[in-house]
């Protein structure tokens, strides 16, 4: 980490997005994580993917629980409000102001102890409702702000710093959320800023629950031989099935590739994911053959990547409320207080 | 024994099992006597249980108005074999026992020193349907009927209301207008008079016969609450079912689409949790929950205290603790809500005595969570939720604005207001807040539970931390201003006794004080209705040399909170505890009262030489 904060001032040369914003203007504070942690290189990644996709910064809400992924809200967009909950309890937080404000984009970030431990319920009933959120869980296997205890998503037989061997199995909660009706679904590394920017892009464009399980290595804790999640073991064993672009509505389309190669898929907002095949027979609009062939791939030991599943038709939480079109947060006491004859119709009923 | 005989002044009690579909029948005596102009207290003793347990629905007849447990039972409709015993038992010499005389019963089964009542309610529903369920039910409505004819209730009215009730399942009217005259006839035909009576009165007025769940859902939709969280829990559920169908009706536009939402969360961490994110973005949400709710959300209570976030949690009391006794009614959650969370937190309590006051607080409850920025407890108890009470009806000032509190707006912040989320502006420690989204470059912050400074950046800095807390205090001094002031009901003469009591305590404690007046026992009452404590509270101890505490809890836990807030001295509060899980009566009241003061006098007498 540094101490020296950069100065706010802009270059004039900087790029602007179709919104006159620079990238600089979606940076946070100074992180305060180890230097070289994969977790910076996420939070670069979604500042990216924001100024790519034109987003106003302060329609932006950032979410998170606790741990050291939770702290990086702090570190991205400053525009926007952000929202540090108590541990394993950002989804429910973050549903309850999606249900207020459903005009903002929500992001969540969590990490594998404060989503596959402590949070697993909300994990999942989060996904199961379908709030409309990005939810991205920095996952490196390990608690890092209490020193090294293996997480629940470390892998069986992976090895501690000091050399324990993890006899537990691993909670994979990208299996998880396709099971649970996640309508968008990824994993990455964070040491690939190639694949992760555009599937955070298509994830804050997405309308439902997007989940993105980054790898993200803790070179504190947990970068050493017999670590499963250690940079070079995730380098190594780590298999793309696809390369996304997100074209957002405004952007000019131009690249051509030979047909066979590419699968696009429009979302609800209007943004095309484009996909390109690395793997010829995967199919990522298919929820039960992507599970199958994350089961049969976690049993080789590789570590599959990319957009994994996508329904770009999918219902929100709203969608079942059936909630008016404004805000809750913007109803106003004609919206909101019945009239005094109501109450008198009431009062007449109870005798 | 000479038999009992009043007018207008009774109790009935029903011992029944559940899942026997008798609740209705019940309700309907009840609101025939209401009907008839004579106010009723009506109460269901209840198991934590859908069918086959005992269940018991005490109806309280008063002309004069004491609707809380007098104690004692008048007339017994025994109907459980599993309770027969004690349900007889439990009858004032002198009473009435009204059974099901079908199968002869032995002698020793009954007493001699009350009246008994025999009906072949089984026979005769026997003879007139086959359907084994509908014979179930209607041997209720035909003890109704037996006991139409002994009270001497207007059949008019029974058929009245019996038809309101079955409106929309009209081919059910006939048959239990059958199975009630069935009842009436036989009594008219075979039973004596008895000297309990109902006679035509003019004593309900305009009141109405609701419970203060359904009232405080009520509340809180003409409070402005947009949003309900919750997770089932007896006895709170019927708060958010209310919630729900009030909502339906009042708050959905003419296309379905809904102002408002409700979720069922997966348990009351994630309720609280939405609850607050909603309430940090801008929407009064709620949750309504039990003791055991109350002690899954703790984190996130502390959590609401020091980020300052509005929200609102109904706590319908019920016995604790642990699992305790879900169906019973105690008043055991003021410690645990007033204290909630590690380290040093405090939260605002209003304490309903009724379902009018349900309402009322139900509402007021979300101006002060949004004035404050904080969680703000209604807190019920299972007597006042679950029940229906006689009371007086809602009411609703056309001319009130849902107060948000102090939020900045983007306007303010165009104009240059000087936006830090946790500065004391004002000097009442109350800060700004913004709603997420407000402006595009300004007012944003990031709320956080760990320490933080007035600009609501990360800080470990002693002074930061400390100056925070201290304004949060003050901040609860400013409360008191803000919240419901006790109400006090002096004695007619002057006294050194006072009495202090809150809730649900409030119907018994009326009847309590009159009763003992008469004996020429004084005291000057104050019912608490919040916390914090108003200056008028610690104003009535120090007025007083004693002051009795009644509550349904067995550690005195208002006592506690008095003496933790006001520096009370504790031998200056004496503690009157009922906590067995019924409803506190006047006769408890009276009679411990009475013996405490009757032992503190033979204290103070100078020893015999």
């Amino acid at each position: 980490m540094t101490y020296l904060a950069k100065p706010p001032l802009h270059h004039p040369s900087l790029e602007k997005n179709a919104l006159g914003f620079t990238r600089r203007d979606y940076e946070g504070r100074i992180s305060t994580l180890c230097a070289g942690c994969g977790h910076d290189s996420i939070s670069a990644a979604i500042i990216q993917a924001c100024f790519e996709i034109d987003l106003a910064p302060h329609r932006l809400a950032k979410f998170s629980g606790i741990g050291c992924s939770s702290k990086t809200p702090d570190y991205f967009v400053s525009p926007a409000h952000g929202f540090n909950a108590v541990h394993g309890r950002m989804p429910s937080v973050l549903t309850g102001a999606n249900v207020a404000a459903k005009d903002l984009i929500y992001l969540g970030v969590s990490g594998d102890g404060d989503s596959a431990s402590i949070g697993l319920g909300q994990f999942a009933h989060c996904v199961r409702r379908g709030v409309n959120m990005t939810y991205i869980v920095e996952n490196n296997g390990v608690y890092g702000l209490t020193k090294g205890q293996f997480s629940a998503t470390s892998d069986k037989g992976s090895k501690a710093k000091k050399g324990a061997e993890n006899k537990d199995s691993p909670i994979d909660l990208v299996m998880l959320a396709l099971q649970l009706g996640a309508t968008y679904v990824g994993r990455s590394f964070s040491g690939d800023k190639h694949q992760l920017v555009p599937l955070i892009k298509g994830a804050l464009s997405h309308k439902g629950t997007a989940f993105i399980d980054v790898l993200s290595p803790c070179i504190a804790f947990n970068n050493h031989v017999g670590s499963t999640k250690s940079f070079d073991y995730v380098r190594a064993h780590n298999e793309a099935v696809n390369r996304l672009d997100v074209i957002t509505p405004r952007a000019p389309i131009h690249a051509t590739y030979a047909p066979g190669e590419l699968k696009e898929v429009v979302q609800h907002d209007g943004s095309i994911l484009r996909l390109r095949k690395l793997e010829e027979d995967y199919d990522s609009t298919n929820r039960n053959a992507a599970l199958g062939y994350l089961a049969h791939k976690a049993a080789e030991g590789e570590i599959v990547t990319g957009l994994l599943f996508v329904d770009p038709d999918a219902n929100d939480l709203h969608d079942g409320l059936n909630t008016v079109d404004v805000s809750l947060n913007k109803l106003g006491d004609a919206d909101l207080i019945p009239p005094v004859s109501a109450l008198e119709k009431i009062n007449a009923g109870l005798r | 024994m000479t038999p009992l005989a009043a007018v207008n002044d009774f109790v009935v009690k029903f011992a029944n099992v559940n899942g026997s579909g008798s609740a209705s029948a019940n309700g309907l005596f009840a609101k025939v006597i209401l009907r008839m102009g004579v106010p009723v207290g009506a109460r269901n003793i209840f198991p934590s249980n859908i069918q086959g347990l005992p269940t018991w629905y005490e109806v309280r007849v008063s002309e004069d108005n004491w609707l809380g447990r007098r104690g004692g039972v008048d007339l017994m409709v025994a109907m459980n074999p599993q309770t027969w015993d004690a349900d007889v038992k439990s009858i004032e010499p002198g009473g009435y026992l009204l059974y099901d005389s079908s199968k002869p019963l032995p002698a020793a089964k009954f007493r001699d020193d009350i009246t008994l009542i025999g009906a072949p309610l089984t026979e005769m529903i026997a003879a007139e349907f086959t359907n084994p369920r509908e014979r179930q039910l209607l041997k209720n409505i035909c003890y109704v009927g037996v006991l139409a004819q002994l009270l001497g209730f207007e059949t008019e009215v029974v058929k009245q209301l019996v038809t309101e009730e079955f409106k929309g399942k009209d081919k059910l009217i006939q048959p239990n207008f059958k199975a009630f005259d069935l009842g009436r006839a036989y009594a008219e035909a075979n039973l004596a008079p008895i000297g309990l009576k109902v006679r035509r009165a003019d004593k309900v007025g305009d009141r109405i016969f609701v419970e203060g769940n359904d009232a405080a859902a009520l509340g809180a939709v003409y409070g402005g609450a947009t949003f309900c969280a919750w997770y089932p829990i007896t006895p709170s559920t019927s708060l958010a079912e209310s919630f729900e169908k009030y909502c339906k009706a009042l708050r959905t536009d003419a296309d379905g689409k809904r102002r408002f939402a409700i979720v069922q969360a997966e348990d009351e961490i994630a309720s609280i949790g939405m609850v607050l994110g909603a309430g940090w973005a801008g929407a009064r949400s709620f949750t309504c929950t039990s003791g055991p709710g109350v002690s899954l959300m703790n984190e996130f209570i502390g959590f609401s205290y020091y980020a300052e976030i509005p929200g609102v949690i109904f706590d319908v009391q019920r016995g604790g603790p642990s699992t305790g006794m879900p169906t019973r009614t105690q008043q055991s959650d003021l410690l645990l809500a007033a204290y909630a969370s590690h380290g040093d937190t405090k939260h605002p309590m209003l304490f309903p005595a009724n379902p009018t006051e349900a309402f009322e607080f139900g509402a007021l409850a979300f101006d002060i969570a949004d004035r404050f920025q904080t969680t703000t407890f209604v807190m019920l108890e299972l007597d006042i939720g679950m029940q229906e009470w006689l009371t007086e009806p809602f009411k609703w000032d056309p001319s009130r604005k849902l107060d948000r509190g102090k939020v900045v707006t983007a306007e303010m912040l165009g104009a240059g207001f000087q936006f830090g989320r946790y500065r004391d502006v004002d000097g009442d420690a109350v800060p700004y807040r913004t709603y997420p989204g407000t402006h595009p470059s300004k007012g944003s912050y990031f709320t956080r539970g760990s320490s933080h400074d007035k600009d609501a950046r990360y800080s470990e800095r002693g002074e930061d931390y400390t100056e925070g807390m201290e304004r949060l205090l003050k901040k609860w001094d400013t409360m008191k201003y803000a919240v419901p002031a006790p109400i006090r009901k002096n004695a007619k003469r002057r006294t050194p006794d006072g009495v202090l009591y809150f809730g649900s305590t409030d119907a018994a404690m009326d009847e309590a004080l009159h009763a003992l007046e008469a004996r020429g026992v004084h005291l000057d009452a104050l019912r608490v209705r919040a916390f914090p404590f108003t200056s008028e509270v610690f104003d009535f101890i120090r007025d007083h040399e004693q002051v009795f505490v009644v509550e349904q809890n067995r550690d005195g836990q208002l006592k506690s909170l008095l003496i933790n807030e006001g520096g009370i001295h504790p031998a200056r509060l004496v503690s009157v505890l009922h906590y067995d899980g019924t409803p506190i009566t006047a006769r408890f009241i009276i009679k411990d009262i009475s013996a405490k003061l009757e032992a503190a006098r033979a204290a103070a007498l100078p020893e015999k030489a």
